[in-house]
């Protein structure tokens, strides 16, 4: 599904270079579920956002089924991050002002290519994800765990084969941790969907079924 | 609610639940269509009624011989020097726009038994025309119109028309004259009854209605005739000119001095100048405070936007994410813009219009209808404003890097 081959980001801060990927080498085969750990400043989040379109890396490649990302134009980019990958995030990030169905169709806008109902499609996957009830609540009269499952249910929403997710359980406590990890779990085993998933906790490093670690942008294990 | 989601709903939802943030741009926008609509409406009606008041004083321009006296608006023409009657052709062959109405005279002083009066020559059709007084006393057709004020004559070029002009021409013939009142009571003349006019007899057609000015002292005669009465040839002594008000302003002195250079041209200072510098002061403000409105309002929306993309950078960030492109992100914020000038526009142009409607009697006694077009002009400056002091907290907010606003959480 991704292969890195040496891929590298380094950014410039008052004339230092921080290298914040360093010749990053791997395969990600699809319908894997990868954990990337490491501490606070490894590049895990760099690794994340480059794999789904948003940082251009300075050197190296990555391919997505055989074809180089950053050749895409901006347009196609944005295509990719809307169909390709759908992401989940650490502080959730929905937008405050529209219901938690509301949220799950905004991806849906840009999808001109739609096989179901967009309404239908934001119920069933809220329903899935046990929010059938909390369909018209704004994100801030939901509770933490049901917003970051109104986010993957945003994830999903056009059916994408990649979720990439930052520390989706860094605002959790466990139980919830479990149950938004189990979630994902699912969404791997039993809709065959690639998960990566950037994580500091051993704990929801667990689920993966294959993890690498990050050490100041260097791939160390 | 939900079945129609579609762009327009997020930035409809967007500026409902946030809308206590909106209130102070548009506040400034609507605040400031208000003034600009009132006073523009107060100017309008105000700037009819004084074209109006021009038209009801009838010609408003008179050109004279260099040498001519103009101590007296009304008579400067009695006695004076004169000038080739071609001077009409030139000034109707100019096309100059405002010029409604020309009426050449010549005018001397004679007597009649022994009573000193003023024989003035004159084209009938266009002396009535810029007589208004006259024309309710039955003299001409009723279809003639002139008055600039409700013009529908767009280029503002001479109206005169040659079917009219033939139609009174024939009522005023070369042995017929009309009579002034104090001269017909003088002279006891009367409709039907004749005069001698420097040896020669004239039918009285008509005796005008008293006016109060000298014309009350003249007898009218076709100005061909009292050229050849007079031997003067094809001279005048006077053009009497209805020129429009907003003509004057616009420098239509100024036009006919470089068409006739050899003239003294005058107007009735009194009237048409306190208006025209009223109406002129007026659109000065106006324009002054346009131009401040456009100002503070594109600063005021400006301000508001920054924030607004401030308050929203993690959304911005979430919605690259999710992909939408730059240009998605600046038709969010664009059209948000954009209703915010369409609402501010509509409510300036409901606020202003009414405030008219109730001070205009008030404080400047003329009685304000809204005037629909201001409607259309308000939405166009305040869109304008709205989009203008958007452009680059939008711009901004197109370029944020979401790379950075993901890593900031």
């Amino acid at each position: 599904m991704f292969t890195l081959e040496n891929l590298t980001k380094i950014y410039r801060h008052r004339s230092e270079e921080v290298h914040a990927l360093d010749k990053i080498t791997m395969e990600i085969a699809q319908g894997s579920f990868v954990v990337v750990t490491g501490g606070s400043g490894s590049g895990k989040t760099t690794l994340l956002l480059t794999l789904g379109g948003i940082i251009h890396p300075t050197s190296g490649s990555l391919h997505v089924k055989g074809a180089n990302l950053y050749d895409y134009s901006s347009n196609q980019l944005a295509s990719y991050r809307n169909r390709t990958v759908g992401f989940v995030l650490q502080t959730f990030n929905l937008v405050p002002y529209l219901t938690a169905l509301e949220n799950v169709m905004v991806p849906m806008l840009l999808n001109r290519n739609m096989k179901e109902e967009p309404q239908n499609r934001a119920a069933k996957l809220l329903d899935q994800l046990g929010l059938s009830s909390r369909q018209h609540f704004l994100p801030r009269e939901l509770s933490i765990g049901q917003q970051q499952r109104v986010a993957i249910a945003r994830a999903l929403a056009n059916d994408p084969d990649v979720i990439l997710a930052d520390e989706p359980t860094g605002n959790l406590d466990p139980t919830l941790s479990l149950e938004i990890l189990k979630i994902l779990k699912d969404l791997n085993q039993k809709e065959g969907r690639t998960i990566i998933m950037v994580t500091h906790s051993p704990a929801a490093a667990e689920f993966g079924t294959r993890t690498f670690r990050l050490d100041e942008g260097r791939l160390v294990a | 609610m939900n079945s129609r989601f579609s762009f327009s709903t997020v930035i409809w939802r967007e500026i409902w639940q946030r809308k206590s943030r909106l209130i102070s741009g548009l506040l400034t926008i609507t605040l400031g269509i208000a003034v600009i609509v009132g006073i523009e409406s107060v100017t309008t009606v105000s700037k009819q009624l004084v074209a109006k008041k021009l038209d009801l004083l009838g010609a408003n321009i008179l050109v004279l011989p260099q040498a001519a006296s103009v101590d007296d608006y009304y008579s400067a023409d009695i006695d004076a020097p004169t000038f080739p009657e071609e001077y009409v052709e030139r000034i109707a062959t100019s096309m100059l726009p405002g010029v409604d109405n020309l009426s050449p005279k010549l005018s001397r002083r004679i007597k009649v038994s022994g009573y000193p009066i003023v024989l003035t020559g004159i084209m009938p059709s266009n002396e009535l025309a810029s007589k208004p007084i006259w024309q309710a006393s039955g003299l001409m057709a009723a279809d003639l119109k002139l008055a600039c004020a409700t013009s529908s004559n767009p280029s503002g070029t001479t109206r005169l028309d040659p079917s009219l002009k033939r139609a009174t021409v024939d009522s005023l013939a070369a042995t017929d004259v009309w009579v002034g009142s104090m001269v017909a009571e003088r002279l006891k003349l009367t409709t039907g009854g004749t005069v001698t006019l420097e040896g020669k007899e004239f039918k009285v057609v008509h005796v005008l209605p008293e006016t109060g000015t000298v014309d009350d002292n003249r007898i009218f005669a076709h100005l061909h005739s009292v050229q050849q009465l007079l031997g003067t040839g094809a001279q005048t002594s006077a053009i009497e000119i209805m020129g429009c008000c907003s003509a004057i302003s616009d420098g239509l002195l100024g036009k006919l001095r470089n068409i006739l250079p050899d003239t003294r041209i005058t107007t009735i200072n009194s009237i048409v100048n306190t208006q025209i510098e009223t109406n002129k002061l007026m659109s000065k403000v106006s324009l002054i405070l346009l131009v401040i409105i456009v100002v503070v309002g594109s600063i005021a929306i400006g301000n508001y936007m920054w924030a607004n993309v401030e308050e929203r950078r993690k959304e911005i960030g979430t919605l690259i994410t999710i992909g939408f492109t730059r240009g998605r992100i600046y038709r969010l914020f664009l059209t948000k813009s954009l209703i915010l000038g369409i609402v501010g526009g509509t409510l300036g142009y409901v606020l202003g219009t009414f405030a008219a409607m109730i001070l205009g009697p008030q404080l400047a006694g003329l009685a304000i209808s809204p005037i629909p077009i201001y409607l259309l002009w308000s939405l166009i400056v305040a869109s304008t404003i709205a989009l203008l002091g958007s452009w680059y907290p939008v711009y901004r907010a197109a370029r944020l890097d979401p790379a950075l606003i993901m890593q900031e959480t």
